[in-house]
């Protein structure tokens, strides 16, 4: 199920301040309460680790790196003891680089699942080739209604995605044949069309901006098919072949 | 795909709009800027917020005009566009929205209530455009305007006076102004208009339109003006002072036609010019020509009143002449637009046939033998002024014995035998003043105004400024047709005007209510 939630002060753009992934979550560290943290830690506690942090000492982590289970990218404006601390906090099988990028909003410009990642079309050839390698994704320039912040305009996962609301319905059919998962145009944040400032998604759950209504938080949960996968749900799931095959 | 890519060649990528839920109501349908159904977009936003959407008019009953404040009345009907516009322009804040569509709602005219339905557009939302229609019920209460209150109180309550006077015994320069008063509209805000002997008096209910009016007339006949006020009222504390001003207006008593002996030194100052000399018009200033030289002056009107002579004879005092030979003419000129020859004729009064009499005259052009004409009998006449007199001793010949100032086309116009005219003129609401010793002879005056229609068919000079109507009882008769060359002159078809005329539809209205 997708969660509200919002950073300080009640704004509800929580993608700008945090990355979710299958793997970990980061969180921003400017927070001034730490009720933002507290929010991801109910849900998140004990599955996967989540790191307070902060890329080059501001907190819109969201929008300047970029990742998947594989791996994490970080914009060139990390310190190095920004680097240092993620590296530590992550998993090892996590691989994770900083890239030399114009573009350094990464997180704006680049959009992936676990196996696909749609890109800025005038992003680097090496900044592509760092990306098929360090997160494992297959890697295709492409718009989205005609916008070319391909990461800012869609949220995706490994079950589905969510996309500008202007997406035509030619559009969508490339990009889900793409991506091998199916789109849905939508909105976040009470009719916001900048999906990935209102909502961070990962295979089990979500969470939204504290303004999306109760319409749009459906859409969110049919299309990521959040209702089944609950972690207790996974692993029922997994269990039940296991058991199968035990006893 | 468009026919212009069609033509290029150029692969395009279909593209159909996809739909997306609304985000309040969950209903599909296409993106747009606020991503929310247009239901949802006007009870999440109300862009008639803060408009007025009732207010109070006032209505004068008695004129029918709606103040616009602070102080001016706009006479509009009932649902006209005016005053919609009127409505409108009432409305406050309205510039916060864009105005799309603005129509009356049906009220019953004794509701005393106006009901405006009003479409305004506004961007809301991210910059979704938002349209709403709201209706606005405008209370209208009846209130007197200034100055129909100032009428319900005193009718009479005029506060300035125009008494314009032209000591002639004749009014045709008062028909003549008319007509013109009538073209120009300059006494459309007189309050009355009422006819003296030797005049009309002009009442107006304000000093400016009264000035303007002495200003207008000032403009088309040579005048002499003073104005006086009497002081009606005062209020000491506030220094207010309500004066009534009257201004006592003086036409030149030289009319057209008339035959005028100038002073000699009048004379002298304008070229030793006649001193007997014909008026041939007058405007804002008189022209004077010297049927003897075809010499002419302008006087204008500050140098008319600087002599102030009157005229000899005057068009009343014009005999008939029967014109027997008529020599080639020994001089032409042209004078304002108007064409004179000299030459010398043979002419006998119609009274006394026996006497034949040689003189000059400036009508060589148009006078034939045979035909008769309107002159001043200078031999046969008692004159009574004094220059004529000095003038008839100082030369030596003596003076001419006639002096022809028009051809008559009396003999034409008997043969037509023609009773009504294929146009008209309208004429001034002007009320009688008997009490003033007016000592108004019907028949005078329609003789008067018989000879006024006919100057305006004889000249066309004269015509030029006076809107003439087309006679809708005119039928043209038989006898139109049979006209010889020489007829008597006839006011052109093409230069009427059709007459706006609404009073007869009113009245059926009227009827059937």
């Amino acid at each position: 199920m997708a969660t509200r939630h919002h950073y300080d002060n009640n704004n509800c753009d929580i993608g700008v301040f945090s990355k979710l992934t299958n793997a970990y979550c980061l969180v921003s560290a400017t927070t001034s309460s730490t009720n933002f943290f507290t929010g991801f830690e109910s849900k998140l506690k004990g599955v996967i680790p989540i790191v307070m942090t902060s890329i080059d000492s501001t907190g819109t982590i969201g929008s300047l790196c970029v990742g998947n289970k594989n791996g994490l990218l970080l914009s060139h404006t990390v310190t190095d003891q920004e680097l240092q601390h993620i590296r530590d906090s992550l998993p090892d099988q996590v691989v994770v680089q900083r890239i030399e990028e114009p573009l350094c909003a990464l997180g704006n410009a680049i959009a992936c699942n676990d196996y696909v990642a749609l890109v800025h079309p005038r992003l680097e050839k090496d900044t592509e080739e760092i990306i098929t390698d360090v997160l494992g994704v297959e890697v295709y320039r492409q718009t989205i209604a005609n916008n070319e912040l391909v990461g800012s305009y869609c949220a995706l996962s490994n079950k589905g995605g969510l996309v500008h609301p202007d997406t035509n319905v030619e559009e969508m059919d490339e990009l889900a044949n793409l991506l091998q998962v199916p789109l849905v145009a939508g909105t976040v944040n009470r009719g916001s069309k900048v999906i990935s400032a209102g909502l961070i998604v990962n295979d089990w759950t979500a969470f939204c901006g504290s303004d999306t209504t109760a319409i749009e938080l459906s859409v969110v949960n049919s299309i990521f098919k959040l209702n089944e996968s609950q972690p207790d749900f996974v692993v029922s799931e997994m269990r039940k072949p296991l058991i199968d095959t035990y006893v | 795909m468009s026919v212009m890519d069609q033509q290029s060649g150029m692969f395009n990528v279909q593209q159909t709009v996809g739909s997306v839920l609304c985000c309040k109501c969950g209903v599909p349908m296409p993106p747009n800027a606020a991503n929310m159904c247009v239901n949802c977009l006007r009870s999440e936003v109300d862009i008639t917020e803060g408009l007025q959407k009732s207010i109070q008019i006032f209505y004068c009953p008695e004129c029918g005009c709606y103040l616009q404040p602070p102080k001016t009345w706009i006479k509009a009907q009932w649902e006209s566009k005016e005053l919609l516009t009127f409505c409108i322009k009432r409305l406050k804040n309205l510039n916060k929205v864009k105005l799309k569509n603005a129509e009356f709602v049906w009220t019953e005219p004794h509701s005393k209530r106006i009901k405006v339905k009003i479409t305004v557009q506004a961007e809301v939302l991210n910059g979704a455009v938002l349209e709403q229609s709201y209706p606005v019920e405008y209370t209208v209460r009846d209130n007197l305007c200034e100055s129909c209150s100032r009428f319900q109180a005193n009718p009479d309550q005029w506060v300035a006076s125009v008494q314009l006077r032209q000591h002639v015994s004749h009014r045709r320069t008062f028909f003549y102004l008319e007509q013109l008063i009538l073209r120009h509209d300059a006494a459309s805000r007189a309050i009355r208009i009422t006819q003296v002997d030797q005049g009309i008096d002009f009442f107006f209910g304000n000093k400016s339109h009264a000035n303007s009016f002495v200003e207008f007339l000032r403009k088309v006949v040579p005048i002499e003006y003073r104005q006086d006020q009497q002081l009606v009222s005062h209020d000491v504390k506030s220094s207010l002072y309500n004066y009534k001003y009257t201004y006592s207006v003086k036409i030149c008593p030289v009319c057209r036609e008339d035959l005028v002996c100038l002073p000699s030194k009048v004379a002298s100052g304008l070229g030793n010019l006649g001193p007997l000399v014909v008026c041939t018009k007058v405007s804002d200033n008189i022209t004077l020509l010297d049927p003897r030289t075809l010499r002419c002056a302008f006087l204008d009107a500050r140098q008319y009143w600087r002599s102030g002579f009157r005229s000899a004879l005057t068009s009343r005092q014009l005999v008939k002449y029967f014109v027997f030979d008529v020599e080639a003419p020994v001089g032409e000129a042209t004078v304002g637009g108007q064409k004179y020859a000299l030459s010398y004729v043979q002419i006998a009064r119609e009274s006394d046939i026996g006497k034949m009499f040689y003189v000059q005259t400036h009508l060589g052009h148009i006078l034939k033998p045979g035909d008769q004409a309107l002159g001043y009998d200078i031999y046969g006449a008692n004159v009574n002024d004094n220059e004529m007199e000095k003038y008839r001793l100082s030369v030596k010949n003596g003076l001419p014995e006639a002096i022809l100032i028009k051809k008559c086309y009396d003999e034409q116009r008997e043969r037509k035998q023609r009773k009504t005219r294929n146009w008209k003129i309208k004429s001034l609401p002007m009320e009688m003043d008997d009490s003033r010793g007016g000592r108004a002879d019907p028949e005078k005056t329609d003789k008067e105004y018989e000879e006024f229609l006919r100057d305006l068919e004889e000249n066309p000079e004269l015509r030029f400024n006076i809107s003439l109507y087309k006679n809708k009882e005119y039928q043209a008769s038989e006898t139109g047709s049979m006209t010889d060359g020489e007829g008597a002159p006839t006011v052109p078809i093409e230069e009427l005007l059709a007459d706006l005329d609404l009073s007869e539809d009113e009245e059926e209205e009227d009827m059937d209510e």
